[in-house]
C-alpha cells in the first residue's frame, strides 16, 4: 500500500481548470521530482496534498485510508510538511518565531505556560546549522536575504518527524553551496524513509536527487517515469509540449 | 544527465546578494533606540521636566499628578485592548460607543437596586458581547473591520440612548456608593483606575510577549495567510481580539461611571479616536504586526500630558486636538523612517 495515493485529483478555480484527473503514488523513502511549466498546476497539487484547499474531484489516500484534509494542520498531523513557494513567512517576526509558528515550545512558570524563547532559539540555531545556513534565529525575517528566508521555511519542516516533505521550489533563491545542502538534506530525508516531492525548474537538481520524475502540463500529468529511463531532453520536451506523453 | 554547470551562472548572483545584505543580530540598545515607545517615553519625560521647571507649583503638584494619571487611565485601559486588535491588522471604531452602552447598562442595574457585582458582571458581558458581534462578522464572515465596527459604533450608541430613554442616570441605588468607590476611589495617593491600568498593562505586556496567543496576534498582522498555513487558528484569535477590546472598553466604562457617579448615554463619544491615537503614537502600526502594551499606555500618557500642559500654559484647551493630530501624523512618519532599511 502506498504511503500517499492521489486518485483523479481535479481542481477548478471558477472557470480555470488548474488540475485535471491527476493520479500519483508516493512510497516512503522515495524522491519525486515534479516538473512543469509556469501555471502547470504544480503548486496547486502541493496545496491540495497539504490541506490548503480540498480537491474539486478525486481522493487522497494514505496507507489505503481516505483522507479529507480540512485545514493545513490536518495534513501536518499526518506527517505532511511543506515548503511553500512563497515561503509563508511573517516578516515582522524573528527567524525562530517563524520556524515555530503554530507549534511554539512552552515551559511552565508557576501556573502559567510561557513561550520558551531560549529553547526555540537553540533549536532553530541547530536547524540552521544543519542546513549550513547563515541565518540567525533572532534576526527579523524582513531583514533577511532570499536564501536565509528559504532556510527558515525549510527549517520548519524539520521540527517533527515528517513522513512526507513537499518542497515547492526550495532552491529558487539560494546560493550554489546551499543548493547542495538542500539536495543533501533531501538525500538524508530519503535515507530516513521520508518521501519527498521536489518541485523545481532546475533540471540538474531534479536529476541529482530524484528517483522518479513527474511532468505536468496544463493541469494534467503527462509523464511519470523512473529517472533512469528518461533524460533532461525528454523532460524538457514534455514540459514544453514538444513531446506529448511518455 | 545534465551537469551542474548549466545552473551555476544564475545562482552565482544570488550568492553575492547574500554577502551584501550582511546583517548583525539586533542588540538590546539598538532595539530600544528604534522602538517608538522609547521615544514617546522620552517625549513625556521631556514635557514633564519642562513643565516642572516652568510651573513648579501648579504642574508638579500631587493633585495634578493624580488628575493627569487618572484622566489617561481610562484611555490607556482601552488602548491595551485596541492594541490586540490593531496587532492583527484590524481596527475597532466601536469602543467609545461600547463604553456608552455599558455605562447605561451599569446605571440601569444599579438604579434598579441590584448589587454592584452584578452590574460589573453585566457590564463585562455586554462589552464582550458587542466585541464578539464585531469579531464574528470580521473573522468568520470576512467583512472589513472598519465597516463592521463603524456599524457597531452606531448601533451601540443608539442602544445606549434607547435603553436610557435619553436620560442621565443619577440614582445608582443602594449599591451605588460601593460602585462609586471602585472607580472613584484611590489607594496610596493614586486613583484606582490608574492602579488598574498598571496591573492590566503588565498582564497585556505578558500576554503579548510570552504567550502563544500574543505571538499569534503579531503573526496574523504580519502575514495572515502564512499564519493560517502554519496552523495558527486565525479566525478564533481575531474573534478573541475584538472580544478583548470590547471587554477593556467595558472595564474603562465601569471605572469612569464609578468616578463620575452617574451614567450618561453620551459617555465615551469620540473616545475611539483618542484610543486609536494612543496606540499609534505608542508605536502600533495600523497595517498590523507591530505595537505593544507599554507603547499604548505611553501614547495615552503623552496625549494627556500635552492637554494638561496646554491648560497650565494658559493655551486654549481646544488646541489639544491640533496637537494630538500632529502627534499622530508624526508617529506614523517616525514609523516610516524607522522601517526604511538603514544604509
Ligand atoms: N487561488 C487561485 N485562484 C484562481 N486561480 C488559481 C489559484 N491558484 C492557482 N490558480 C491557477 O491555477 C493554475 C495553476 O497554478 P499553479 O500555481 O499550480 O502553477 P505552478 O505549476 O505552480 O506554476 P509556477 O511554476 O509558476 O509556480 C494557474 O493557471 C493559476 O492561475
Ligand atoms: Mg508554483
Amino acid at each position: 500500500m502506498a504511503l500517499l495515493e492521489l486518485d483523479g485529483i481535479a481542481k477548478h478555480f471558477g472557470a480555470i481548470e488548474a488540475l485535471k484527473g491527476v493520479d500519483m503514488r508516493l512510497e516512503g523513502g522515495e524522491v519525486v521530482g515534479l516538473m512543469g511549466d509556469n501555471g502547470a498546476g504544480k503548486s496547486t497539487l502541493v496545496k491540495i496534498i497539504a490541506g490548503n484547499f480540498p480537491p474539486s474531484e478525486g481522493e487522497i489516500r494514505m496507507g489505503g485510508a481516505v483522507k479529507n484534509f480540512h485545514k493545513p494542520v490536518d495534513a501536518r498531523a499526518e506527517g505532511i510538511e511543506v515548503v511553500y513557494q512563497d515561503l509563508a513567512l511573517c516578516n515582522n517576526l524573528t527567524a525562530a518565531a517563524n520556524v515555530f509558528l503554530g507549534r511554539e515550545l512552552k515551559r511552565r512558570l508557576g501556573p502559567f505556560r510561557i513561550l520558551d524563547y531560549p529553547a526555540m532559539y537553540a533549536r532553530a540555531a541547530e536547524l540552521f546549522k544543519e542546513l549550513k545556513s547563515e541565518t540567525r534565529p533572532r534576526d527579523l525575517v524582513k531583514q533577511m536575504s532570499g536564501g536565509q528566508r528559504q532556510a527558515v521555511a525549510i527549517a520548519r519542516t524539520r521540527l517533527t518527524d515528517a513522513r512526507i516533505v513537499l518542497m515547492d521550489e526550495p532552491t529558487a533563491a539560494i546560493s550554489v553551496r546551499q543548493v547542495a545542502e538542500v539536495l543533501d538534506l533531501i538525500r538524508r530525508l530519503k535515507d530516513q524513509g521520508i518521501a519527498v516531492v521536489l518541485i523545481s525548474h532546475r533540471m540538474p537538481d531534479v536529476f541529482a536527487v530524484s528517483d522518479r520524475v513527474v511532468v505536468m502540463r496544463r493541469g494534467a500529468k503527462v509523464a511519470d517515469k523512473p529517472i533512469a529511463r528518461t533524460s533532461p531532453e525528454e523532460v524538457t520536451g514534455l514540459i514544453t509540449g514538444a513531446i506529448r506523453t511518455a | 544527465m545534465l551537469t551542474q554547470s548549466t545552473a551555476t551562472p544564475t545562482v552565482a548572483s544570488h550568492a553575492a546578494v547574500e554577502e551584501v545584505t550582511h546583517l548583525r543580530e539586533r542588540s538590546l540598545r539598538q532595539k530600544m533606540l528604534t522602538s517608538q515607545s522609547f521615544w514617546v517615553t522620552v517625549a513625556v519625560l521631556a514635557i514633564i521636566i519642562v513643565m516642572t521647571l516652568y510651573q513648579p507649583a501648579a504642574f508638579a503638584s500631587a493633585d495634578n499628578f493624580f488628575n493627569i494619571t487618572r484622566n489617561f487611565a481610562f484611555i490607556g485601559i482601552m488602548a491595551l485592548g485596541m492594541t490586540a486588535v490593531i496587532l492583527t491588522g484590524g481596527i475597532d471604531l466601536s469602543v467609545g460607543s461600547i463604553m456608552g452602552l455599558v455605562g447605561v447598562v451599569c446605571g440601569l442595574l444599579l438604579q434598579a437596586g441590584h448589587h454592584w457585582a452584578l452590574a460589573i458582571g453585566a457590564a463585562l458581558l455586554a462589552g464582550a458581547a458587542a466585541g464578539a458581534a464585531n469579531g464574528v462578522l470580521i473573522a468568520y464572515v470576512g467583512l472589513p473591520s472598519f465597516v463592521v465596527t463603524l456599524g457597531m459604533l452606531s448601533i451601540a450608541r443608539s442602544l445606549a440612548i434607547v435603553l436610557s430613554q435619553n436620560k442621565i442616570i443619577y440614582q445608582l441605588g443602594p449599591y451605588g456608593d460601593a460602585f462609586d468607590a471602585i472607580g472613584g476611589g484611590d489607594m496610596l495617593g493614586v486613583a484606582n483606575p490608574v492602579w488598574l491600568l498598571v496591573v492590566m498593562a503588565l498582564v497585556f505586556g505578558y500576554v503579548f510577549n510570552f504567550t502563544a496567543w500574543g505571538r499569534y496576534l503579531f503573526a496574523i498582522g504580519g502575514n495572515e495567510n502564512a499564519s493560517r498555513l502554519t496552523g495558527v487558528p486565525v479566525k478564533r484569535i481575531k474573534l478573541e481580539a475584538y472580544v478583548v477590546s470590547g471587554v477593556t472598553a467595558a472595564i474603562a466604562s465601569v471605572m469612569i461611571v464609578g468616578w463620575q457617579g452617574s451614567a450618561i448615554n453620551a459617555l465615551g463619544t469620540g473616545y475611539e479616536l483618542r484610543v486609536i491615537a494612543s496606540t499609534v503614537i505608542g508605536g502600533a502600526s495600523l497595517i498590523g504586526g507591530e505595537g505593544g502594551a507599554f507603547g499604548a499606555v505611553m501614547g495615552a500618557a503623552l496625549i494627556e500630558v500635552i492637554r494638561n500642559s496646554l491648560l497650565m500654559a494658559g493655551v486654549d484647551s481646544n488646541w489639544q486636538g491640533t496637537f494630538v493630530g500632529l502627534f499622530i501624523v508624526l508617529a506614523v512618519l517616525l514609523q516610516r523612517i524607522r522601517q526604511r532599511p538603514a544604509e
